[in-house]
């Protein structure tokens, strides 16, 4: 604790400065000779394509890893950072882009075992209630962290963070799963925080994030520095050039020609399967052929549930909640789901929506049987193959092959390959659920173009995602999700995010439908 | 300093490599412990594992031992694949003795060509049918079907006591608890003369073969593997995890019931108060020392086959006692389990990195 408090050895001195770090792993090397220092109250961006070497460096600041070589100065002094415990002693926090946080434990226990024994003490829960509330972050101290979605566990990890007055914190990725205001809101937090003299290493892939709120960024790409700027001076074009070292591509126009309706959601309310789950309160949309329609939303508001009910993963009792090209299919599984032409991409790509231990040629079968690839009960090799060669190619996904197994991969390179298996069985109607999250800008257009590419042809496509940017970019219509009821979808042109933004926060719920998942501020800690 | 360092990929070489690790650390276990027991640790290999085969009678006895353990092995590796944990049977091959057996006995005499198969199909039934329960107790209540088909073997064997010592004792038998001896017709013809091997080996091979077609090549067997690997893609991808279930302890089940009726329409001839000296269990040591696949279970069945005859020879020829047997099978399993590791990890001894480290 005394070095934490102590003055620092030279006030000029920056709070952070890395020097030569390189970091070595079996297969690949993640970090070369990168240099990084941070100001105090400077908030400094680490920018870089998937895979570019940012988590590893992060990694490494906080203790998690150990470089090969280089050195670490805090405030000056040159320091060893032996483990994250370490780091927290020092005045470093991070915010985790894959969480570390025990599922069956509680919000609040979860957060007391990250705090040391003097702040993880009596009034606990008030505080968490506190800022969590004051940043706009709503938790119930007393939830199961298994129960919770992706962006409320995000949640969790930023709210652990700040009550530990870091004086560096790291943030990796952080505004994912908020609304357009959160994300404001989250902002001016950060900014006072600065002010107040912290410094904050922002990693992100929205450019325009980072030209808002960033003073300076480093570049990384292939675990290398590519250069340093000013992110203010910059466009998110220049940016996305030193990240990509090329230009972006541009999505087309879209050719809105609707048709027939190929998905229609007919009043489908479906009682949550867990209980900290969300209930769907009589959802209506309909998806015609060539359109793409959005459900926007913050996470944990029902998109889970409406992805398994649609999916097929859960069934529903009335068959006509759900139909699918005219016919009722509530009552049918994944696989009666998919022969009427459904495709699907979960949010999970690890486990979910590809086995991580098996080849991606074995994944490619997963779904993609009725193309041909088993023959009278047997699996037709050479054609798995064929299929899986053909997906990579197509979707240029950076692989060691077919026979490459589906953990090997980076996210974004087996989100590449999960979208070409599902659009390469040519179904009817395309749902995808957060189709870039975590993805690099370069992957995360070859995903949307390729979305687009398959509306104009015809399919209809039903994105849910919680980037407002990416819905914008892409869809015809947009409805909302909250509280697990669905807005009406809206023409993308006669919207902004504003008024998205506000569908969010539920303004669009009548007055006497109340809350399902009520949130109690000081819940029962220690129980 | 050394230390293990997770791998990018599972070695290849060490999935087959590892097996003969275990063999050969098994040895030198064996051989420790034969020389501490104050036996020449030379003569006692050569009792253990050349004496029993070095005549045509023993050989016959390898591949006789060895036709129930691939025949069980297989199928519970069909199951193990899919993260079905089939601990029962020995229980499964008890019934499908028992069912087996009724149908001899109740065709006692006949001349019929028909008892034989009948036997192996009310084998094989009897085998699902005592699987079926922890499939249905798992499907339904989510039972742990580790607890309850290992229970069921103890149910299985006292329903087989019962029987020999009461229903089916054999009036002429001297009031031993036994059968009467099944007839010509209710036997598996020999198959090499002067030995007691059986048609049943041939049985054991297709169904070997059987499984290779299954566990490999068909799409109902890359489904299990895929709900066994990740139950999420597999509810994904819309694989029915009650049907894994189902399959994985039925096939299991009819596999162990066959090898039942293998038994006692074998080298057994008749029902006894016991039907198998543990092949049930052994046979999950075959499983896994054959990596869940069907060759790799082949081979470990000769193995685990000259395990029983060595053990046997040795109580013969060093006046050992009969746990050997269940020693060196227990040294075994746990070598294999050990050198597994080196599937995903890999032995590095560090260097240090001195040129700018400051941690």
């Amino acid at each position: 604790m005394t070095l934490a408090h102590a003055p620092a050895s030279d006030a000029r001195a920056p709070r952070l400065a890395l020097a030569g770090i390189t970091k070595i792993y079996p297969s690949v090397v993640a970090n070369e000779d990168v240099d990084l220092d941070v100001a105090p109250g400077e908030i400094h961006a680490v920018l870089g394509e998937n895979g570019a070497g940012k988590s590893t460096l992060m990694k490494i600041i906080y203790g998690v890893t150990k470089p090969n070589a280089g050195t670490i100065r805090w405030e000056g002094r040159e320091v060893t950072i032996a483990n994250p415990a370490r780091a927290r002693k020092l005045g470093i926090g991070m915010v985790f882009q894959h969480f570390s946080l025990f599922e069956t434990l509680t919000v609040a226990e979860n957060i007391a075992l990250a705090l040391d024994r003097e702040r993880a003490g009596g009034d606990l829960a008030t505080r968490i209630a506190d800022v969590s509330t004051h940043y706009g972050l709503p938790l119930d101290p007393g939830r199961h962290v298994h129960s919770m979605s992706v962006g409320e566990r995000q949640r969790v990890e930023i709210v652990r963070c700040l009550l530990q007055d870091p004086r560096l914190l790291i943030m990796d990725e952080p505004t994912s799963v908020l609304t357009p205001q959160a994300v404001a809101r989250l902002f001016e937090t950060l900014r006072r925080l600065c002010d107040e003299g912290c410094s904050i290493l922002y990693i992100s892939h929205k450019l325009d994030e980072i030209r808002a709120l960033c003073h300076r960024a480093t570049v990384l790409r292939a675990g290398r520095v590519t250069g340093t700027c000013d992110p203010r001076l910059e466009s998110s074009a220049s940016l996305a050039r030193m990240m990509i070292g090329g230009d972006l591509p541009h999505p087309q126009q879209r050719e809105a020609k609707t048709g027939e309706p190929r998905l229609v959601i007919d009043g489908l309310s479906l009682d949550a399967d867990d209980p900290f789950g969300t209930t769907l309160h009589d959802i209506r949309l309909t998806v015609r052929a060539g359109e793409i329609v959005g459900i926007a939303g913050v996470s944990g508001n029902g998109q889970k549930e409406l992805m398994a009910a649609l999916s097929g993963e859960r069934t529903v009792e009335r068959a006509g909640a759900v139909r699918l090209m005219d016919a009722d299919a509530g009552r049918l599984d994944a696989e009666e789901r998919r022969a009427l032409g459904l495709a699907f991409v979960p949010e999970e790509r690890l486990g979910r929506g590809a086995v991580p231990e098996m080849t991606l040629a074995e994944n490619a079968l997963l779904t993609a049987h009725r193309q041909g690839l088993v023959r009278h009960g047997f699996v037709a090799q050479a054609r798995v193959r064929e299929y899986a060669a053909d997906t990579i190619r197509d979707y240029r996904v950076k692989a060691g092959g077919v026979d490459a197994a589906a953990r090997s991969l980076s996210g974004g390179n087996l989100q590449k390959f999960i979208v070409g298996r599902e659009i390469r069985q040519h179904p009817k109607v395309l749902i995808a659920a957060q189709p870039t999250w975590g993805v690099d800008v370069g992957a995360a257009a070859q995903i949307r173009q390729a979305l687009i590419d398959l509306s104009n042809a015809g399919v209809a496509v039903l994105v849910v995602s919680e980037e407002l940017d990416e819905l914008f970019e892409i869809c015809d219509r947009l409805a909302v999700i909250a509280q697990g009821r669905l807005s009406e979808a809206n023409d993308t042109a006669a919207t902004d995010a504003e008024e998205v933004g506000l569908l969010m926060s539920g303004s669009f719920i009548a007055a006497g439908a109340h809350s399902e998942r009520e949130f109690s501020p000081a819940g029962a800690i220690g129980s | 300093m050394i230390r293990l360092e997770a791998r990018p990929e599972p070695s290849k070489l060490f999935g087959w490599a590892s097996p003969l690790i275990a063999v050969v650390a098994t040895l030198i276990v064996g051989f420790v412990v034969f020389t501490a027991l104050g036996k020449n640790p030379v003569e006692a290999f050569h009792a253990f594992f050349v004496k029993p085969v070095e005549s045509l009678y023993g050989l016959g006895e390898l591949l006789l031992k060895a036709t129930p353990l691939m025949l069980i092995a297989v199928g519970l590796a069909a199951g193990y694949r899919a993260n079905v944990w089939n601990i029962g049977a020995e229980g499964q091959l008890t019934m499908g003795a028992i069912a087996g057996g009724g149908v001899a006995l109740a065709f006692h005499g006949s001349e019929s060509m028909l008892v034989l198969p009948a036997m192996l199909v009310a084998g094989a039934a009897g085998g699902m049918a005592w699987a079926a329960i922890p499939a249905w107790l798992r499907t339904r209540f989510n039972a742990n079907e580790i607890l309850t088909s290992l229970m069921l073997v103890y149910i299985a064997t006292l329903v087989l006591s019962l029987l020999v010592h009461d229903h089916w004792r054999d009036p002429e038998g001297f009031n031993f608890p036994q059968s009467k001896m099944f007839t010509e017709t209710a036997l598996l013809p020999n198959l090499l003369a002067e030995t007691r091997l059986n048609v049943g080996f041939l049985f054991g091979l297709a169904v070997v073969f059987a499984g290779w077609l299954f566990l490999q090549k068909s799409y109902a067997g890359y489904q299990m593997r895929v709900a066994g690997l990740a139950p999420a893609a597999a509810h994904y991808a819309g694989i029915s995890a009650p049907r894994t279930v189902w399959m994985g302890m039925l096939i299991g089940g009819a596999c162990a019931g066959v090898a039942g009726v293998g038994e006692v329409a074998g080298p057994i001839g008749q029902l006894l108060p016991s039907v198998s000296p543990g092949y049930g269990f052994a046979a999950i040591i075959v499983a896994f020392v054959g990596r869940l696949h069907p060759v790799g279970i082949l081979l470990a069945s000769l193995l685990m086959s000259l395990l029983y005859l060595g053990g046997e020879s040795a109580q013969l020829n060093l006046a050992l006692p009969s746990a050997v047997t269940g020693l060196f099978q227990g040294t075994l399993l746990f070598f294999l389990l050990a050198a597994d590791v080196f599937i995903h990890y890999r032995i590095r001894v560090a260097r240090r990195h001195r040129a700018r480290v400051a941690i």
